[in-house]
């Protein structure tokens, strides 16, 4: 068991490494997320609609995409000069592999989601710091779900022609679901509603993350395994 | 290097059976038409709009039908590696996609009168939206990845991922409080229904179960049709 | 430490692979000993690489089984791969580590004790201790099958599998290549070598088998010059 982990954390390391001396990936998806979230506030018009009833669907819509562009990355590089079958020729379990890829995966986008968050607080003029703990609680929780899916659907999208239209394809409807749940908590925290009427939707959130996370990682060797 | 040997005969005795069955099906749909127009009562609030909902309901019992087997399919498949389970949920697929794909534009059909817009957010409309998606993505996946093998492995990944969404997917819609609250697909529109009205909605159950069956049967021969003459 | 007890490094039985209804391999058997070195050759489209990812455990067999260092080679990843040292058409580096990260990265793949220091001394050994400051988009074609080399062979294996190891090899590293392949086959290694370039190879193999059409044409000890095996080696991928 300790070896998974430890073979996991060293995948992820050096996707994080290599991430870093490129930078491309990162880069791309702050970009775009800091544009969505532009392109939210000047397509609203101020008077009907006030900044905080749209925040929360602006705020996960811009994440949701953002993550998007930053989840092909994983098994981009792994196509260079056939790297992925280093890792499949070595004593490394397929598990291990996925984890490795997804811990990964879970610095980039939390990365570009904690980014984003002071210039949402900025474009839409919300003040998170009462509710900072809850709103990065749901953000981490909703996060873990439809990354867990990206990142397998990611694996195979490379190997199409087509990866960058094959993954939203994808993955759209699997993110409803935390998209859904992730929105509803956050209105809910902006508003100071009470723990209880969020805990249906916690509840789910966790449920998913329990589910496909559990169910990528058994699945994955059948995506890179011929 | 050799090639396996496969009939196109018994490819073209599957397509033939399929299109028999298929028919059947289509001449009960015919049946459903009728019972719905003339058999059924009209019903009060509603008017005669209301009477889409025999087709609408068995349409997209039929689309989550087939998605569930595409899922189970898919499952077997990446246990057992049996090309013919392949073959199978890509037929249900297609079929899937063509009966969500009804669902969804006689939905509008029905919900313009009824309720005065043509799209709404229930639950048994939303879930099919769902699948017609999930049928889009994977039949767009198939026809991206080349090598059989590997597209039957890719497949079966998002089949499997797909039947475990559709359960969240019912979640959110029921916690989401929607326009009209009706979070079992199967659920009648009234508390309980004249006899005729039962009657014929489990005729019409019935009806599209066959022309399912009929479909996949149809698409599943032609698919092994097609793989013979392209082995030949 | 390897020892020359004998048992088989490689057994493979009854090997199929198709690829939708093509059969690219049809029922081949192999074997390897400790100190053997195999060199596969044969025409084009013959599917040499393809039985090499099978050996590797990339691809599975529609039929047949591989048994590396006794062990299945399967889902279950299992602790032969310690002992297998493989070598492809790619490099396998990534582009954005230097030569030192790349090698330091698959020493941890390996569960190596001390990874930096066994990159280290491996790149040393390659003759790129220079150069392990480099990325691999910098390297010349021979310097990147060096390293591609070197990190083939850094944890030691008992057994290595390699797709065309002379390609892009000066005269020099050619020669070292040999010498280092040679010393390890007196130390119970067993080699499997796919390659085009006869001349390379035919000192060092000590068996030779040409595979035509997905089927062996033949399987038999290396003997005599290579000048005396020429023609018979064109009648047989005639055929």
């Amino acid at each position: 068991m300790p070896e998974v982990i430890h073979l996991a954390l060293a995948i992820a390391a050096k996707d994080i490494r290599v991430e870093l001396r490129s930078r491309t990936a990162l880069v791309s998806a702050l970009v775009f997320a800091a544009l969505v979230l532009v392109i939210f506030n000047f397509a609203r018009d101020p008077t009907a609609l006030s900044a905080t009833d749209l925040a929360p669907s602006a705020l996960w819509v811009t994440f949701a995409l953002a993550s998007m562009v930053a989840l092909n990355r994983a098994f981009t590089i792994e196509r260079e000069n056939g790297a992925l079958d280093g890792l499949l020729v070595a004593p490394v379990s397929r598990e291990a592999i996925f984890v490795g890829k997804l811990l990964a995966n879970l610095a980039f986008v939390g990365t570009v989601e904690l980014v984003t968050l002071p210039l949402f607080t900025l474009f839409f003029n919300v003040s998170l710091w009462t509710v900072l703990p809850g709103v990065l609680g749901v953000a981490a929780l909703a996060t873990v779900g439809f990354v867990a899916v990206g990142t397998i659907f990611s694996a195979m999208a490379v190997r199409t022609r087509f990866a960058e239209l094959m993954l939203p394809v994808l993955l759209l409807p699997f993110m409803v679901p935390p998209l859904i749940g992730a929105v509803q908590v956050t209105t809910r925290l902006l508003a100071g509603r009470p723990l209880s009427e969020m805990l249906g939707w916690l509840r789910l959130l966790a449920l998913y993350d329990v589910v496909f996370v559990t169910l990528c990682t058994l699945v994955f060797s059948a995506v890179v395994d011929e | 290097m050799t090639v396996q040997p496969l009939s196109l005969e018994v490819a073209r005795r599957i397509i033939r059976r399929g299109l028999a069955l298929s028919a059947a099906g289509l001449l009960g749909l015919a049946v459903v038409y009728l019972l719905a127009l003339e058999y059924t009562p009209v019903e009060a609030r509603q008017g005669l709009a209301q009477k889409i909902f025999y087709l609408h309901v068995p349409a997209a019992w039929s689309a989550l039908l087939a998605f569930s087997l595409v899922g189970v399919a898919s499952a077997l498949y990446l246990w057992l590696h049996d090309a013919r389970l392949d073959r199978f949920a890509a037929a249900s697929a297609e079929v899937g996609v063509a009966f969500s794909a009804i669902m969804l534009t006689t939905g509008p059909i029905w919900a313009k009168p009824i309720w005065g817009t043509w799209w709404t957010w229930d639950a048994r409309l939303t879930l099919t939206l769902f699948l017609f998606f999930l049928f889009v993505g994977y039949l767009a996946l198939r026809a991206a990845v080349q090598d059989p093998a590997e597209r039957a492995r890719f497949s079966a990944v998002v089949g499997i991922l797909g039947m475990l969404l559709v359960p969240f997917i019912h979640l959110s819609v029921y916690l989401f409080r929607t326009l009209h609250p009706q979070p079992i697909v199967l659920k009648p529109t009234a508390p309980s229904l004249p006899p005729e009205m039962l009657r014929t909605l489990l005729i019409s159950f019935a009806v599209f179960t066959l022309l399912y069956v009929g479909f996949v049967t149809a698409r599943y021969g032609l698919a092994l049709a097609e793989e013979a003459r392209d082995a030949a | 430490m390897p020892s020359h007890d004998g048992a088989a490094l490689l057994e493979a039985r009854g090997l199929q692979r198709s690829f939708g209804r093509v059969r690219i391999l049809h029922g081949l058997d192999l074997s390897l000993r400790p100190g053997e070195a195999l060199a596969i050759i044969g025409p084009n489209g013959a599917g040499k690489t393809t039985l090499l990812r099978l050996l590797a455990g990339l691809i599975r067999p529609s039929a047949g089984e591989v048994r590396i260092l006794g062990q299945r080679l399967g889902r279950d990843v299992g602790s032969a791969r310690h002992g297998l040292g493989v070598l492809l058409h790619q490099s396998l580096l990534y582009d954005d580590l230097t030569l030192l990260e790349n090698l330091t990265f698959a020493a941890r793949l390996y569960a190596l004790d001390r990874p930096g220091a066994v990159a280290a001394a491996a790149l040393e050994a390659a003759g790129l201790a220079d150069r392990g400051g480099d990325l691999p988009r910098r390297l010349s074609r021979g310097l990147l099958q060096r390293a591609a080399i070197a990190r083939a062979m850094l944890h030691s294996p008992r057994l290595l599998l390699l797709d065309e190891p002379f390609t892009g090899l000066d005269a020099t590293a050619a020669a070292r290549l040999r010498t280092d392949l040679q010393r390890r086959l007196a130390q119970g290694l067993g080699v499997v070598i796919v390659t085009h370039h006869l001349a390379e190879v035919w000192d060092l193999a000590s068996r030779v088998a040409v595979l035509v059409g997905g089927r062996w044409a033949a399987d038999e000890p290396r003997t005599g010059t290579l000048e005396a095996f020429l023609p018979r080696y064109q009648e047989l991928i005639g055929a």
